[in-house]
């Protein structure tokens, strides 16, 4: 049987607030619900996409709420993949934004581990930036349940 | 869903409950609340219960790696319980584990710190 799951798609757009870090993840979260996946991934897709969405927020605009932050969310029988984006400043130095541990911002307690962590739940991770127009993350999760029984 | 914290000293240790979620938009409270607690108590070492708490991010990492340098600061230890797996893998990637002690429930964290 063909599965009913070919390139559903949601794009989302909403104020860099942080009290929309929440719905960010839940919306992601409920338009999967559909998908045969483990309540650890669903857990692990909401980690990845807060972690993006705060670095928006918190360095793509400084905190500066009239920006705004994109979300797109494609599914397939085998795999998931979710892109966030904003248009603030962009990253200086990617390679160094990459390590674990590093931030630009410690006086804020931030971890540095946001790239880390989607690093290690998902199967990719892509970045785009480009300083004064913003950046672009590409996290692709594989469907390992549904890849079995295209198979 | 947010962020509800319970804390209380018992023998010098704050217990610090979690319910909901701790993020970037909870964590600035979380720092504020412990802070004021850490300032108006005697408090010598932190226990932090994570039995309810559905969800965290590196927010979560950042606002409770600085109450540990707190705590350690003045000799003080940490340590946390009840922790689901995701969230355990954050802690595992940042290596909070090496600074932290993991304990399965409130009773042995407390037994650890030498109160129950």
């Amino acid at each position: 049987m063909k599965p009913k799951t070919d390139n559903n798609f949601m794009r989302l757009e909403f104020a860099a607030r942080s009290e929309n870090e929440g719905f960010a993840r839940i919306a992601v979260a409920s338009f999967l619900s559909r998908l045969d996946i483990t309540l650890e991934e669903v857990e692990e897709i909401k980690t990845v996409v807060s972690e993006a969405v705060t670095n928006a927020i918190i360095h793509g605009y400084e905190e500066d709420e009239s920006g705004t932050v994109i979300i797109e969310t494609t599914y397939t029988a085998a795999n998931i993949e979710i892109t966030v984006a904003d248009h603030g400043i962009g990253i200086a130095d990617l390679e160094e934004a990459r390590q674990p541990l590093f931030t630009t911002k410690p006086e804020l307690e931030r971890s540095g581990m946001g790239f880390t962590i989607m690093e290690n739940f998902m199967d990719t991770l892509e970045i785009e930036t480009e300083i004064g127009r913003g950046t672009r993350i590409r996290l692709v999760k594989k469907l390992t349940k549904n890849e079995a029984l295209c198979n | 869903m947010s962020l509800r914290v319970d804390m209380e000293t018992v023998n010098y240790v704050l217990i610090v409950r979690l319910e909901g979620e701790l993020d970037h938009h909870t964590a600035d409270m979380l720092r504020t609340e412990m802070e004021k607690h850490l300032a108006e108590n005697q408090v010598q070492h932190i226990l932090l219960s994570m039995a309810n708490l559905h969800f965290m991010d590196s927010s979560g990492l950042g606002v409770i790696l600085g109450r540990y340098k707190q705590i350690a600061a003045r000799g003080g230890d940490m340590v946390v319980c009840s922790i689901n797996p995701v969230i355990y893998r954050l802690f595992e990637l940042s290596g909070l584990f090496k600074i932290l002690k993991i304990k399965e429930s409130e009773q042995e964290a407390l037994l650890v710190l030498g109160v129950a």
